[in-house]
């Protein structure tokens, strides 16, 4: 192995893991220097939300980039990048909770029962729960090929999460229709591979099985 | 955070001291400046003279919403759609000099320096709690003259029922209007008794200055009974019309934004609440009041009106 693999494979992950916390890190010294404007925790939610959805994004992009690339040392770190997703979304979630409704939960139920886009928002997060709790090697090695199935709601909980933040803006709707655009490009990827191996399988010979779970990591 | 009790001391006594102070020295400084001819010598008079009304403003027991969260939290989508972009960006509007047309259905219509419409009609302050439709609101020192004075100055007509408000148009000044992101220019309207009301101002400044160019300098409507969007800022036109006219939001998104657009806790945005608010500077939300509590003056405008309907 080439010394530059070697430093990839030892360092690689520690430098994804602090690129996911940068931030983080960025939003508590903001809020500790008191750069976070007027409305500090509607920024706080903002940033957050942005995060959870860019970081959903990147996680799904792992896949299509390791197949176009053929770069597979990618896949190492999407386990990793889908937790960091997953942890900007509970920071959303708990922003919303703690710091914007102080735990007021008539009009939390009120919220997600009536306003479509914290509906879907919160169905959104509440999705991604199961996926976090199995990203573990024994629930993979557990749920075998059904794991790949469940994890697929990370689609869903994406599309969810476009929506919500296209629901939420009055009239600029750039930003959301853009991680729209780059959620339906993964989507596109994933089923011209689906179609293209199913067009192979029907016209050659017996075709392999499935191709083998990416456990990532 | 702030945490209001019974036994609050009013918080008039404080940040009235506090601004009463800010302004003279600013009155001070300005002198200066004035005498250079740079700033327009009757809003400094005005200034002055406009203190004595401030006493009985609507919203004096209201804490004032800081200067600095005032010039760079705003909604100026011609200077971009972050709340941050006017402050940033609005340094490109040239706001002298700067004139309003007014025409329409009026017996004395013409081209209105604002110079001179200052000179006409001193400002005063009035401290004005501001509402704003995404369920924030705050609380301005606005210095400004009554819409109604104007209105009756250029005599409106028999046919006059409405009044349309423009922004400027120029994307070279305003670089958000390089993409469409409403139908520019801004347009507003009032109905004409919602304009003669005294509530209703056009302001030229805000905590003893000048307006800054993210408030909608130089010259703006403040209506404090409706969300903020109706106060439509930088007017250039002010026409009377008798049919009422369609103003931007609700030209964007008619089952939204609605033409009275009237702060009401009873009647939810599509999208969210509108029952609560929060105070920029405070922690918990607020209750939103009817009228955003000027019911007492403005209500009898709206009596026998389906505010359902009229959104």
């Amino acid at each position: 192995m080439r010394p530059s693999a070697e430093v990839v494979r030892r360092l690689g992950k520690p430098a994804v893991f602090l690129a996911a916390l940068l931030p983080a890190l960025l939003l508590v010294t903001d809020t500790l220097r008191d750069r976070l404007g007027a409305n500090p925790i509607e920024a706080i939610t903002h940033r957050t939300g942005w995060w959870a959805l860019s970081l959903l994004l990147v996680t799904l992009a792992v896949t299509p980039l390791r197949r176009i690339t053929g770069w597979n040392g990618v896949a190492r770190y999407r386990r990793m990048l889908g937790l960091f997703a997953f942890t900007y979304a509970t920071l959303h979630f708990l922003t919303y909770l703690v710091l914007d409704q102080f735990f007021a939960w008539s009009f939390i139920v009120e919220d997600v029962l009536e306003r479509p886009y914290i509906t879907v928002g919160f169905t959104s997060f509440v999705l991604l729960i199961p996926l976090a709790v199995t990203s573990t090697r024994g629930w993979i090695r557990r749920l075998g090929a059904r794991w790949q199935r469940l994890h697929r709601l990370a689609y869903v909980a994406a599309a969810g999460g476009v929506l919500h933040f296209l629901w939420l803006v009055k009239a600029d709707t750039r930003e959301p229709v853009l991680f729209g655009i780059a959620l339906v490009t993964l989507l596109v990827l994933r089923l011209r591979r689906r179609a293209r191996r199913a067009a192979a399988r029907t016209s050659a010979a017996p075709a392999p099985a499935s191709e083998p779970v990416e456990a990532a990591s | 955070m702030l945490i209001r009790g019974a036994a609050d001391i009013p918080s008039r006594e404080i940040t009235d001291e506090a601004l009463y102070r800010d302004r003279r020295a600013f009155i001070r400084r300005a002198a200066g400046i004035a005498a250079a001819g740079l700033v327009a010598p009757s809003l400094l008079a005005a200034c002055d003279r406009g203190r004595s009304t401030a006493a009985d403003s609507p919203a004096s027991d209201d804490p004032l919403t800081p200067f600095e969260d005032v010039t760079t939290y705003n909604n100026f989508y011609e200077f971009g759609t972050g709340k941050g972009d006017p402050a940033k960006h609005a340094g490109s509007l040239r706001v002298r000099p700067w004139t309003v047309t007014i025409e329409g259905e009026v017996g004395k219509p013409g081209v209105y320096d604002v110079d001179e419409l200052i000179r006409l009609f001193p400002p005063e302050e009035r401290v004005y709690r501001l509402r704003c439709v995404e369920a924030w609101s705050m609380v301005i020192p606005w210095l400004g003259f009554p819409l109604g004075r104007l209105l009756t100055h250029v005599e409106p007509t028999g046919r006059a029922r409405f009044v349309e408000f423009t922004t400027l148009y120029d994307p070279e000044q305003m670089p958000g209007q390089k993409r469409r992101v409403l139908d520019w220019p801004y347009v507003e309207g009032l109905r004409l008794d919602e304009a003669m009301h005294p509530l209703a101002i056009l302001s030229v400044g805000l905590y003893g200055r000048m307006l800054l160019p993210q408030n909608g300098a130089p010259i703006r409507l403040v209506v404090p009974w409706k969300y903020g969007f109706k106060s439509i800022k930088s007017i250039v036109r002010i026409r009377l019309v008798s049919r009422q006219p369609v103003n931007s939001w609700q030209a964007a998104t008619p089952n939204e934004y609605g033409f009275y657009a009237n702060v009401n806790p009873a009647v939810d945005h599509p999208r969210w609440s509108q029952k609560r608010e929060r105070r920029l500077g405070e922690f918990r939300h607020r209750p939103t009041l009817l009228f955003n509590g000027y019911a007492d003056q403005v209500g009898p405008l709206y009596a026998g009106m389906d505010l359902r309907r009229n959104f």
